[in-house]
């Protein structure tokens, strides 16, 4: 049987509990397996996207435990027990699950036209959210500064910096 | 990525129990050094303990100053409310560094652990003495825009990456570690080394030591600071340069004064010489220009990186004329005042 990574290789594996946008699951990983790759090829949450696999570029991150991090840098196994969100779960975290209303955040990113090519955009949803609940940042310098970890190649930064300041005063539909 | 074994441990004893039985294991915390270079191949343990629950996560009051437990992430000591108030400076380095999602994951010890990121290093097609001993620095007179200029050797040119680390060094850290021989308090100057003949090792962290807290001692200059970070782009990169400085003043004059430099050897750069001619000197322009001059006379920069000379010599001044000044380098607007 193939492991996570695709290698044939019999795995030595580790039964973990993970809540993943209020989906509760046990799940058997092998212990390389990072969170990023055990949402995406195992769980087909396809949305949190790989770009640098390195931590450096933004695209692979998801809440743990309300949290943003870099899903490509977690070890699964190390995260036995937390709760995740990704962006398939942003609509549910705002609204009542199982309605499909979007995120406020994901309504202003649509509104401020905050992206072109989209593939850092689970990346920067998930991160403005962590960056709201965290609290620090006010004024748009400090978003900017605290959004500094999600590269975005279009270069979409300008709207994307509106659309979160959108939703900080409260202003998004 | 390598196949490993992975164990967790509950507490300090059960982490170290784990190491002796297995002394080819890594201990991993936050990850974002460990799993990135594993990724790379440049690490290939064949067992992690996860040491990601054990019971230090704590920041504590402790003698007069505070105890940051080494399992504190980056985040939340950069936004204790005590650390911000009495140790700005810390607060500072810390969110200068790395991203947002990066500090919620990286624990302070694995901080203080984390590794060089001299292109070498992290290429294993090229020689490496740090990454293998003996095989070579290809550093040397290759491409060293980034490298060290301060106590460098001929076995190893890299520096170490930490922003935290600089004011730690600033700050007269204590380091406090636990092992297979009990527990030991390092001073911050000599937890990091410099790489003379065996770059392999970063710290004098002995085999099976794990960091169990980070000791800040009373004094936190929370007045006269600033964590001054040079970079090639405005957030989201390693130094090229950096100082933390905090001073202490009598009127006009410096009374204590201690300034670290980032980004330009293989630990927290201090000169104690400057450090000492600053000492009654009073606190002007002219006072800070002949103490970097001091600094950077010990400079010996490499093919490429000649300009991290004027660079420091400048960041040395304009860090302390910002610490005497009582105007800290903003974190959100990137002016250099």
């Amino acid at each position: 049987m193939a492991t996570a990574s695709g290698s044939t290789r019999p795995a030595t594996t580790f039964d973990i509990t993970l809540t993943i946008n209020g989906d509760t699951r046990e799940i058997a990983v092998a212990p390389w397996t990072t969170l990023l790759d055990l949402l995406r090829e195992r769980l087909d949450l396809t949305g949190t996207k790989k770009g640098c696999d390195h931590g450096q570029c933004g695209a692979c991150t998801v809440l743990v435990n309300g949290t943003r991090v870099n899903s490509c840098l977690v070890l699964a196994v190390m995260k036995d027990g937390a709760e995740i969100t990704t962006v398939e779960g942003l609509a549910g975290l705002a609204h009542q699950k199982g309605t499909n209303t979007l995120h406020p955040i994901q309504e202003a990113f649509v509104e401020h036209d905050a992206f072109q090519c989209g593939y850092c955009t689970p990346g920067q949803l998930c991160s403005s959210v962590g960056m709201m609940n965290e609290g620090h940042a006010k004024s748009r310098d400090e978003i900017r500064e605290a959004m500094s970890g999600n590269i975005c190649r279009c270069g979409a930064y300008t709207n994307i910096v509106d659309a979160i300041e959108d939703v900080m005063q409260g202003d998004a539909r | 990525m390598n196949r490993f074994d992975y164990v967790r441990a509950g507490t300090v004893a059960e982490a170290i129990q784990a190491f002796q039985a297995d002394p080819k294991a890594r201990f991993i915390a936050g990850g974002t050094n460990l799993v990135d270079l594993m990724k790379y191949d440049v690490e290939r343990p064949e067992r992690l303990i996860d040491i990601t629950r054990l019971p230090l996560t704590a920041i504590d009051e402790h003698e007069g100053g505070l105890r940051i437990g080494a399992l504190a992430t980056n985040a939340a000591a950069a936004y204790d409310p005590r650390i911000r108030e009495r140790y700005p400076i810390l607060a500072n380095a810390i969110l200068a560094g790395a991203s947002a999602q990066l500090r919620n994951a990286a624990s302070t010890g694995g901080n203080l652990n984390q590794r060089t990121r001299c292109y070498y290093f992290y290429d294993t097609a090229t020689t490496c003495n740090k990454r293998e001993p003996g095989s070579g620095c290809p550093a040397v007179g290759g491409v060293n825009r980034i490298h060290a200029i301060f106590g460098t050797s001929e076995h190893c040119i890299a520096t170490h990456p930490s922003d935290m680390c600089v004011a730690l060094a600033a700050l007269e850290a204590t380091v406090q570690v636990s092992g297979p021989e009990g527990e030991r308090s390092i001073a911050f100057a000599d937890y990091h080394r410099l790489p003379g003949d065996d770059p392999a090792k970063d710290n004098t962290l002995q085999p099976g030591e794990i960091v169990v807290s980070v000791d800040l001692p009373e004094n936190g200059f929370a007045t006269n600071y600033t964590y001054l970070k040079l970079r090639d782009r405005l957030s989201y990169a390693f130094a090229l340069v950096s100082v933390a400085a905090v001073l202490d003043l009598d009127g006009d004059s410096v009374k204590t004064v201690r300034f670290a430099l980032g980004g330009v050897a293989h630990k927290p750069w201090r000169n104690r010489e400057a450090e000492a001619f600053l000492q009654g000197k009073p606190a002007t322009r002219e006072s800070f220009r002949a103490a970097a001059d001091l600094v950077v006379a010990d400079a010996e920069p490499q093919s490429e990186n000649g300009f991290k000379v004027e660079l420091a010599r400048r960041a040395i001044v304009r860090g302390l004329e910002q610490a005497a000044a009582g105007t800290p380098q903003s974190l959100s607007d990137k002016r250099i005042q």
